[in-house]
């Protein structure tokens, strides 16, 4: 008896991507006699089964290479990595929609995918309809649906409109709905990609908690996510792909860890070391850093300790109304916080001489939630200029040290607030004994 | 025959698990009509969709069915009929017309729809796996519904002209079968060409144009055309079988095309057996190109 739900040896899959221009086309004549030789060539070149997307086919890229792992019944599995390491290419694999250039996939069981969800919803179709029609392309026979269309509309919660067509729903509505019609796949494996960016966060709490269930009752689920959270919650095991390549294997923390830790970037950046920076007058930015407690420069921040983002900045010319702005980014890209070195400064409206100057941030312990965050500067005159921006300059990560909250606690921070409670009428209203 | 992917059942203690083994597949590929029995729901909902959405928000709604081939029967009437003087002896122009209208309206649907059918749905193509066979299968059945339709008018007005059904009449349900394999087999080729080459979408018009003023709708070719063997060779065009057919089998017009229909016959398999193989050779890029 096999206990494996899903087997990938070797898997690999190559794209073509089109050759670049070899040679401009000189003349008129040139380019005249190749548009009109090209449709026979191209033609030619189908008829003997070639794929054939551009005129010239010749560069290739490796989408996935050797990817081999197991993914044993009932195992829940992560799979991360940047955009283009492969994982959607994985994805679309494991669910058929595209062949393998090599190796094999064996899957033991029923295959369900989520890869977007409300594929295939008609915007001229009623909720109702719709319900049938995307069941219908996920797989689900109609007595399926029958079966669970009232849990289903019960679960998207819209009820009221489900005779309405879906053009007139709001976009959460439809995606509401959608999701419900997923969820309620029975497969025995399913293979999810990034569907708990849907909707609001009470709806995507309800997601979460519904792939909990679908992991406790037995199943196998592949989940691609960016929301490390969300893997390190669910999953028990993750992979890490980079390049096409599957670079780590295991336990989803150590695994999260990895791939945080493997981004290219630095904790600080240094014009004469940036051979991307500009030259020059055009440069402005010398050096930004993150620094711990102790002004040493640090790429890990404990939760509980503060840390200062020092920008050094170089004026050609003495600049009025100049702003150092710092701007802080979460590994999902959303902007955490905003600040200008203005705001606590009585710099505004005042010229800063030529030179050398350095802006220093302080923020607070206790304030950014445990991850990864990436940091970009900007020097401008509001309104006005903007002379430099260096976007992502910088990375670094608050580990959870001295970290006293629940993991899933949700929020883009979790700073540590005064809270009073005041109990002194209690007694008053407490039964006599 | 190498498959991209096969199925097999192991035992699994007393449960069969079906194993699914994906691979890369060379070459010419099985047609795997099993697995497209067993996606027939999802073929019923596709179509089903199609002709729900088709005459939303239109105030005429489904009565487009009738008025296009009806109007365009009219037209020709006058300019074919009367002026050009274009039509058969001894029988009303109008109802010859629109004998052979009706069928070709649903043809040129169905050609047309089924040839942009995959470029349409890119999204679920991108998306989800199903047997690709599928959406150009619904959009060539959608038309259907249109046909029929429009056919229930051709009941009033064989009764106004004079023409009673015979049992020739059976006939219309092999050359309606002759029709959708003729339009669902150039369906097959243009899809998938379609995908790689959008010029299909600015082909097709044209060619259904062509194809038209090819098919003796608006003319008799009988009356000129005696030599059985270049009659032979103008059935080429399968639509040429199928017109005749239709006014052989309603209206009881002689010569009999059955040699014309076999011609025909034989011509729209060739293309609908060619179009099913190069479908499916050409289907595993299609989610990476369309």
């Amino acid at each position: 008896m096999s206990d494996l739900a899903v087997r990938v040896e070797h898997l690999g899959k190559e794209y073509h991507i089109g050759a670049v221009q070899t040679e401009r086309y000189r003349t008129l004549r040139d380019q005249v006699a190749r548009s009109v030789a090209a449709p026979f060539r191209r033609a030619s070149k189908l008829l003997r089964g070639q794929a054939t997307g551009a005129a010239e086919l010749d560069e290739t890229i490796w989408a996935l290479r050797d990817v081999s792992f197991d993914v044993p019944r009932g195992q829940v599995l992560g799979i991360i990595g940047h955009n283009g390491a492969g994982k959607s290419t994985l994805l679309k694999i494991l669910s058929r929609i595209t062949e393998p250039s090599e190796g094999f996939v064996e899957i033991h069981g029923r295959v369900g995918c989520l890869l977007e969800v409300g594929t295939g919803f008609h915007p001229e179709l009623t909720g109702r309809e719709n319900v049938y029609l995307n069941g219908a392309i996920l797989g689900m026979t109609r007595a399926r649906i029958n079966e669970a269309f009232d849990e289903i509309v019960e679960f998207s919660g819209v009820e009221k409109f489900i005779d309405t067509p879906v053009k007139h729903y709001s976009s959460g509505m439809g995606l509401r709905l959608a999701f419900a019609v997923a969820a309620h796949l029975d497969p025995e494996i399913l293979i999810v990609d990034e569907v708990l960016a849907v909707g609001d966060a009470a709806f995507q709490q309800k997601c979460l908690g519904k792939m909990g269930e679908v992991a406790e009752a037995g199943r196998t689920v592949l989940l691609v996510s960016h929301n490390m959270s969300a893997i390190t919650r669910l999953c028990e095991r993750a992979i890490l792909l980079a390049n096409g390549e599957m670079v780590a294997s295991g336990d989803p923390e150590a695994v999260i860890s990895t791939y945080l830790g493997e981004s290219t970037l630095d904790s600080s950046w240094n014009q004469t070391e940036d051979e991307a920076a500009p030259r020059g007058r055009e440069s402005v930015f010398q050096s930004i850093r993150v620094l711990d407690g102790r002004s040493q420069s640090t790429a890990l921040v404990p939760f509980d300790e503060g840390f200062q983002v020092e920008v050094t900045y170089e004026l050609p010319r003495p600049v009025r109304d100049l702003v150092i702005v710092v701007a802080v980014f979460n590994h999902r890209g959303e902007v955490v916080c905003v600040t200008w070195d203005t705001d606590s400064t009585d710099l505004a409206g005042k010229v800063r001489e030529a030179g050398l100057h350095t802006s220093t941030c302080r923020f607070p312990s206790s304030f950014l939630k445990p991850g990864r965050y990436l940091i970009s500067t900007v020097a401008h005159i509001p309104k006005v200029q903007i002379l430099e921006r260096r976007l992502q300059a910088v990375a670094f990560e608050v580990s959870p040290v001295g970290y006293p909250f629940e993991v899933t606690r949700e929020g883009l921070v979790t700073p540590m607030l005064q809270w009073t409670v005041d109990s002194s009428r209690a007694q008053a209203d407490a039964l006599p004994r | 025959m190498n498959d991209g992917s096969s199925m097999a059942s192991v035992a699994n203690g007393s449960t069969p698990v079906p194993v699914l083994r994906i691979e890369p597949s060379r070459g010419w590929v099985s047609l795997k009509l099993r697995e497209l029995w067993e996606y027939r729901e999802l073929l019923y909902f596709l179509t089903w969709r199609d002709i729900k959405v088709r005459y939303k928000q239109s105030v005429l709604g489904v009565s487009w069915a009738i008025i296009q081939p009806f109007v365009s029967m009219v037209v020709f009437t006058v300019f074919f009929g009367k002026l050009a003087n274009l039509g058969p002896e001894g029988v009303p122009y109008p109802i010859w017309n629109y004998a052979a209208m009706v069928v070709w309206t649903y043809f040129a649907f169905a050609l047309t729809q089924s040839s942009n059918s995959l470029v349409t749905s890119s999204a679920l193509l991108k998306k989800i796996y199903f047997p690709r066979l599928v959406v150009p299968i619904a959009a060539t059945l959608s038309g259907l519904v249109d046909f029929f339709i429009a056919m229930a008018v051709l009941i009033p007005m064989m009764l106004f002209y004079g023409y009673a059904p015979t049992l020739n009449t059976l006939w219309l349900i092999p050359l309606i079968l002759l029709t959708f394999v003729t339009a669902f087999g150039v369906g097959l080729w243009f899809s998938a060409l379609n995908v790689q080459f959008r010029d299909v979408k600015h082909g097709v018009p044209f060619l259904v144009q062509i194809w038209f003023f090819a098919t003796p709708i608006v003319y008799s070719a009988t009356d000129r055309i005696t030599d059985p063997k270049w009659l032979a060779i103008y059935s080429l065009n399968p639509m040429v079988g199928v017109s005749e057919g239709f006014r052989w089998a309603l209206l009881g017009l002689e010569p009999h095309p059955g040699p014309m229909i076999l011609v025909s016959a034989v011509v729209s398999a060739t293309i609908f057996v060619g179009g099913l193989f190069y479908f499916r050779r050409m289907e595993k890029t299609f989610a990476d190109v369309v």
